[in-house]
């Protein structure tokens, strides 16, 4: 369980430094250390296991239908980073805490760092891709939030909206990889996965997947030529580039590489990508380094140029140049956070961090020389220095890979990266703390405070650690750690630091003379440079970007102009050519379902509804009679459900038309009573065509698949309905227990749908529109009887009849047509009678019904049904019956599903009325009268009084 | 019978597609109404037809019609009025807005150029 703590503590502590700041500064930092401090104290409790070889793992079942299971584990190579992301996010947290000025929001940008760590430390732990996957997006989104935390400066914003869209960008290419890998497996775990090399690289999935897999590490790990994001990314405060591309994101690309080593690496095509994307990485990157006068650029290329050489090494493919990948981001994490935070050092105590206005700082500030003196002498690999054990390592491997049949070229080109490396690491020991004491600096030079320098002073002890005793401090870490890389037995070789005279060393000592003599020249170095081409990836990555973006408002604005007939008509037109296509490739055969044959009744009815249709066409604009023509058409539709032996859905249509038609004409009370005409006959010419051509194709389709016979899956329901759901009418059965999931959403869509409609109306009641009401000057001629005493009378008698018939259809609705939303349309229509007789106002102040409540209250009762089965210990809204006998009554069915109908009719009664109620206050707003006294017109007491 | 029902749901979708394409909310609204009835009918017949069986069990009935269509259709009925209902209201007051009811925006250059 404690891996998923691990995991979750940064996530749940995030809160904490957003909450704590309130309490202070310093108050903030310890709640913000300790969860990271808690994490790494849980990490090392699986030390001991980790290092004996085994694998700690934990995890359940999360989507196992998308093979998604939030599984994870921890092996020597999750130990290993995940100890680099815990143990130097301490460091960091200490760090920043003395490095963020007064004014910088420091909980947010704990908050920022703790979400970042959690999701790294997902990414080395998960056992399953697709949640690897998940995290592997969160760094993403969370180093977008790191690097622009100082919102204010240009460059910080367009940094981290460049290193989204890069690693973002990869991210999604690796989505797809990581999804081939499952498919060619057929798991999506890890521990899986990697147990079937053979599997995979037998697949022809495997190059596509490889390539994919390829495009995410490289854009995560900065390689060339996705590289340009990192330099940009140094816009970001100090701690944040300390932590990001030193320990972390950047390696999280190396991460998965080594990750999935055991089954990609070993391949032709893995080893020309890999190494040699490494190596061009490697020297490139360092040779700009030396270049570069910001002392965060000069670290930010100088780390992808390190990042290169883990990834060549890794793209060898043998055991023993893993082992040295693996020794290598260990050192480099530890002297690389170092230098970054001596580099923040030096910009925060002298006030710049251009090597052209530093120089002879080691007598000002003597503790930040040294530690940074001892940290870049690591990075050029000087001996007794960790850099130059796993460099060494590096060498001797690049020393026996033959590229191509060239066996001069990588050890040749591994030289020239070793010596720029040294040129590069030397310039910024000498050029930053040594040489000439300047006049002036922009502010006067000092150490800092203990608490700035003792994390890098830390890392530093390390470094000088493992380069002096480096079986003893990362001996069996990196034995651990490459055993789960290798993923079989470990090659033979010792950490030490004298193998005797080997060709490593020889050229380890070129490249050491080299760099001096680069340095020594440098001015004669720089001016040559200085002539050559400089191309601007963030020129070339702008241009892609903005011609992106204008390709693709150019095409949204043409398409998205605001006009309704144009989308539709692109819309219909769209799905009749893929209909018709569709329609084309496929046979053509006439179906051989038996036909039912027409009866005259049925005939006459067709009839009726082509003159419906046709006296529509004639008579739409005016609204009135188109309305009462749709009408007459929804008649003729529900009889027809009757006839087709569809009793429920004629019920349900019959009662929905009368909302409906109420409705519409409540609308029709404002909007204008004509369509003008004045479409142009070539757009009437066109939308005939669309049109006919629609209908054509969809009635083709009906016909079709009617004339054939199909597999149901509803024999099922027939047979189970009784039995199974307790009831004789099957759609209802279906409805509210088999299905009954569907129609839970689909009743809160319905009340979704009343809210947003009493929104709108309610808001109509205000502002301009109210304005608007209250000056209203209706231009209809209104009847004189505003209450007749005969439709009050009727609706009046008949309100107890209606609801009880509702009553009797929602509870015979189980086993005969019926059932809740029949039931809800039934008495919501006696409902509305009475508003339509008396009046709203009238109605409204007799019915103290809150149609909110009654909304809320059905899905409530709903939802309480199914929760009610899980408490019974069966799934979400599995239902249940009994027969009881009454007496009087007889035997009698209680089911659990009708509780749940319950909901349904109550939702449906509450949206209706919600929806009519709202809109006939509309309606009594712009009518300018008062509120009757009586029921209707003709008072009767008073007649009978007389 | 087969071909009745075919040629209802093809008039219907023809009949609703022209109002949908006409230039006032009123109309389209109706042409939306059309559409339904269409599309429910269309669904209620993938369940194929048949007559005097309903879905009801009894120990006579020589056979039962597709219930789950049915099932479906009578849930898209009682939503589809939920989708008019919205669909009036949100026209209702855009028309009280705005004093018109085109369903076409008003292009005096406001939707045009990027995203500034």
């Amino acid at each position: 369980m404690s891996l998923v703590l691990i995991v979750m503590l940064p996530f749940i502590g995030a809160v904490l430094p957003a909450l704590m700041i309130r309490t202070g500064r310093n108050a903030c930092t310890i709640a913000t250390a300790s969860v990271t401090i808690l994490a790494f104290a849980l990490l090392m409790t699986h030390v001991p296991a980790v290092l004996r070889g085994e694998v700690v793992q934990v995890g359940w079942d999360w989507l196992p239908g998308l093979g998604l299971n939030a599984n994870f584990f921890l092996d020597g190579l999750g130990l290993l980073f995940a100890s680099l992301i815990l143990g130097i996010g301490l460091l960091i947290i200490i760090y920043a805490r003395f490095y963020l000025a007064k004014e910088d929001p420091m909980g947010t940008f704990f908050t920022y760092l703790l979400l970042f760590q959690g999701a790294m430390v997902g990414i080395v732990l998960s056992d399953n891709i697709l949640m690897l996957l998940i995290f592997w997006e969160l760094t993403s989104l969370s180093s977008f939030l790191l690097i622009g935390y100082w919102k204010h400066l240009p460059e910080g914003r367009q940094g981290a909206r460049m290193a989204l869209a890069v690693t973002g960008g990869g991210g999604l290419a690796m989505i797809a990889g990581a999804l081939l890998l499952g498919q060619i497996v057929g798991s999506y775990d890890l521990s899986v996965i990697l147990q079937h090399k053979e599997l995979i690289q037998a697949s022809p999935l495997y190059v596509p997947a490889l390539l994919l897999i390829l495009i995410g590490a490289f854009a995560k790990s900065a390689q060339f030529p996705l590289h340009f994001w990192l330099p940009h990314a140094m816009a970001a405060p100090t701690p944040v580039s300390a932590y990001l591309h030193s320990a972390t994101m950047v390696k999280a690309g190396i991460f998965l590489l080594a990750r999935l080593w055991p089954v990609l690496a070993g391949t032709e095509i893995w080893f020309y990508l890999v190494t040699t994307t490494g190596l061009i990485t490697m020297v490139v990157a360092a040779y700009i380094a030396l270049f570069k006068d910001d002392l965060k650029a000069l670290l930010a290329y100088s780390t992808v140029s390190h990042l290169g050489l883990v990834t060549m090494l890794l793209g060898f493919g043998t055991p023993l140049a893993a082992v040295a990948a693996v020794f290598h981001i260990i050192n480099h994490a530890t002297f690389k956070a170092a230098l970054f935070m001596s580099a923040g050092i030096v910009d925060h105590e002298v006030g710049s961090r251009d090597i052209k206005h530093l120089g002879g700082l080691v007598m000002l500030m003597p503790i930040t020389a040294t530690l940074a003196t001892i940290a870049a002498a690591s990075m050029a690999g000087i001996p007794l220095l960790n850099g130059f054990l796993s460099k060494e390592m590096m060498l001797e491997e690049a020393a026996h890979t033959v590229w191509a049949g060239q066996a001069w070229l990588i050890p040749l080109l591994a030289t020239a990266g070793a010596m720029l490396s040294v040129a590069y690491s030397l310039r910024y020991i000498t050029q930053v703390f040594f040489g000439p004491v300047r006049e002036h600096y922009p502010s006067t030079p000092h150490d800092p405070p203990m608490g700035m320098w003792l994390p890098p002073a830390f890392l530093v002890g390390l470094v000088m650690l493992i380069g002096l005793f480096p079986q003893t401090f990362a001996g069996p870490l990196v034995a651990a750690s490459a055993g789960a890389v290798i993923g079989g037995p470990l090659p033979d070789y010792y950490l030490s630091i004298w193998h005797g005279l080997t060709p490593a060393l020889f050229m380890s000592a070129v490249a050491l003379g080299l760099g001096i003599v680069i340095l020594w020249r440098y001015t004669q170095v720089r001016a040559a440079w200085q002539k050559g081409p400089h191309p601007q990836a963030k020129a070339l990555f702008d241009r892609t970007l903005t011609g992106a973006v204008a390709v693709s408002s150019a095409l949204t604005y043409r398409l998205h102009n605001g006009s309704l007939q144009r989308y539709l008509a692109w819309f219909i037109g769209a799905c009749v050519v893929i209909g018709y296509v569709t329609f084309w490739l496929s046979s053509h055969e006439a179906g051989n379902r038996a036909m039912l044959p027409a009866a005259p009744v049925a005939i006459v009815g067709w009839l009726l509804l082509i003159g419906g249709c046709a006296a529509l066409m004639a008579l739409h604009r005016d609204r009135l009679l188109a309305l009462i023509t749709v009408g007459v058409i929804g008649l003729i539709v529900s009889i027809g459900f009757v006839y087709l032996s569809a009793p429920d859905l004629a019920l349900t249509q019959i009662s929905v038309e009368v909302v409906t038609v109420v409705l519409l004409l409540l609308a029709l009370n404002f909007l204008p009573k004509h369509t003008p005409a004045e479409s142009m006959s070539v757009r009437k010419v066109r939308d005939g065509v669309l049109a006919v051509v629609a209908g054509l194709g969809v009635g083709a389709i009906a016909f079709a698949a009617m004339t054939r016979d199909f597999v149901t899956l509803s024999d099922f329901y027939l047979e189970q309905s009784l039995p199974g759901g307790g009831g004789t009418n099957v759609v209802n059965v279906i409805l509210v227990d088999f299905r009954g999931f569907d129609t839970f959403g689909e009743i809160i869509v319905l009340g979704i749908a009343a809210l947003a409609i009493f929104a709108l109306l309610d808001g109509a009641l205000r502002g301009e529109v109210g304005r608007k009401l209250d000056a209203w000057v209706s231009t209809e001629q209104r009847s004189m009887n505003r209450h007749p005493m005969m439709l009050v009378v009727a609706t009046r008698v008949m309100l107890p009849l209606a609801l009880l018939v509702g009553a009797y259809i929602f509870l015979r609705g189980h086993n005969v047509p019926g059932g809740g939303f029949i039931a809800g349309l039934v008495v919501a229509i006696a409902l509305i009678m009475q508003y339509m007789a008396s009046g709203f106002g009238w109605t409204a102040k007799r019915m103290r019904v809150d149609y909110h409540g009654m909304v809320g209250a059905g899905i409530l009762i709903a939802a309480a049904t199914g929760i009610g089965s899980w408490i019974a210990g069966h799934p979400f809204l599995t239902s249940a019956f009994e027969y009881f006998t009454w007496p009087l009554v007889g035997k009698f069915e209680l089911a659990s599903a009708i509780a749940f109908d319950t909901g349904v009719f109550l939702t449906v009664v509450g949206a209706v009325m919600l929806t009519l109620a709202n809109l006939s206050r509309i309606g009594r707003r712009a009518q300018h009268q008062q509120i009757n006294e009586q029921p209707m017109d003709v008072n009767p007491l008073e007649n009978t009084k007389n | 019978m087969e071909f009745l029902v075919a040629s209802t749901v093809g008039l219907l979708t023809a009949a609703g597609v022209y109002l949908l394409l006409r230039a006032r909310t009123f109309p389209v609204v109706l042409g939306l109404a059309l559409l339904t009835y269409a599309v429910n009918v269309f669904l209620f017949a993938m369940g194929r037809l048949a007559i005097n069986m309903p879905p009801v069990i009894t120990a006579t009935s020589p056979g039962y019609s597709d219930p789950l269509p049915q099932a479906l259709v009578l849930t898209a009925i009682v939503i589809s009025f939920g989708m008019t209902a919205l669909l009036v209201v949100l026209a209702l007051r855009a028309y009280l807005e705005s004093d018109s009811d085109h369903v076409d925006i008003a292009t005096d250059g406001d939707l045009k150029g990027g995203p500034h």
